[in-house]
């Protein structure tokens, strides 16, 4: 049976796609059967920074309006090759989007797939209410900010009220954190939100910390999820949070700073 | 720290990663009572305009309810204008 997985954080910009990409790749590495779907339509971006952006034939809007079939729009990753990504329409907007057709094409997957992520649009709009509606487990994305962690917490909120196990009075969805673009420099000099006191507000369990690293943009520039950068922090970061959603037992790396050295003292450091 | 700060007097700002936390508990304690019931506030304007005219004769335009939400207490104001008498309106009495 397919778990539906959503990536979701309410607010803009903290790294859905860049997490969506990365953790696909990642569980698609460890041998299980990975669709990532894009559902901002009208925004559509996950195709970049998964590098497939000019195989783009048909859309998930042409599967739903009966204009291409399923598996004409997947596109099959030449990277790992049990990864496939199902891409956002570009020209239309959200309303294209249906319960009905979503549910059809979540339903044909599951049967093919053992993973099947959501990659939410920002908001707690159409795009965003559709994206999370189907969920088993939600990878909850945050930046240690203000807006983010409250957006946050709005986002639960919906998952607990307006999912389809809530409205089924089924077993709630499985919440997981991710800490994105944590900076452990700037925790260290108390300008920035602790890992713990993001977890006591937010109260749900840690799935992983990833560090605020220039591999990231380097990743996006080249169209490679960040997870194959062998030698990034945010790399190695999401490769352990995709081992412990399989449920291996991996420490958690990076959340403290680094030690520097004589030179990156006198000249100031950036983290890789 | 890097060398330049050396000619900067080495001054640290002050720590506002506690004031986030702060804010943030506040905000949220209050917006997760909120969330599942209504916005109260319009509502509870109305109705305690509705009691207080079976009583004087007000101003819709003149109420102000106001909330300060704080950690361990709010405070909810409500500030009714009240109009001096106007002469020669016949006398209000209670319904019976």
């Amino acid at each position: 049976m397919a778990e539906v997985i959503v990536v979701t954080s309410g607010k803009g910009g903290v790294g859905k796609t860049t997490t969506s990409a990365a953790f696909a790749t990642g569980l698609a590495q460890n041998g299980k059967k990975t669709v990532v779907i894009d559902f901002d339509v009208g925004l559509r971006n996950l195709d970049l920074i998964m590098g497939v952006e000019r195989r783009v034939v048909f859309d998930i809007v042409n599967v739903i309006n009966g204009e291409a079939r399923l598996n004409q729009a997947l596109i099959r990753d030449k990277r790992v090759d049990t990864l496939s990504i199902l891409p956002a329409s570009q020209t239309r907007d959200k309303d294209a989007l249906t319960k009905e057709g979503v549910k059809t094409i979540i339903d044909e997957l599951a049967q093919d797939f053992d993973y099947i992520l959501c990659d939410s649009p920002a908001g707690i709009e159409k795009g965003a209410l559709l994206a999370l509606y189907f969920a088993d487990q939600a990878i909850i994305v945050t930046n240690p900010e203000v807006s983010s962690v409250r957006d946050s917490d709005r986002i639960l909120g919906v998952l607990q009220s307006k999912s389809h196990r809530a409205e089924e009075k089924k077993d709630p969805v499985k919440e997981h954190l991710l800490v994105t673009r944590y900076d452990p420099s700037r925790v260290e000099k108390g300008e920035m939100l602790k890992l713990e006191d993001i977890r006591e507000i937010l109260a749900i369990p840690l799935l992983g910390v990833i560090p605020e690293s220039e591999s990231v943009l380097k990743a996006s520039n080249t169209g490679n999820p960040v997870i194959l950068d062998d030698a990034s922090n945010a790399g190695g970061a999401y490769a352990d949070a995709v081992a412990r959603f399989l449920g291996q037992d991996r420490p958690h790396r990076f959340i403290d700073p680094e030690k520097k050295g004589f030179l990156s003292r006198l000249f100031g450091g950036r983290a890789a | 720290m890097s060398w330049i700060d050396i000619f900067r007097g080495n001054r640290k700002p002050p720590a506002t990663a506690g004031a986030a936390k702060e804010r943030l508990q506040i905000v949220l304690a209050h917006e997760r009572i909120s969330r599942t019931g209504e916005d109260f506030l319009p509502k509870l304007q109305k109705d305690l305009l509705e009691v207080i005219a079976k009583y004087v004769a007000i101003d819709a335009k003149a109420v102000n309810v106001s909330l300060d939400r704080g950690g361990d207490m709010s405070t909810l104001a409500i500030e009714v204008e009240l109009p001096g008498p106007k002469v020669g309106e016949p006398p209000r009495r209670a319904a019976s």
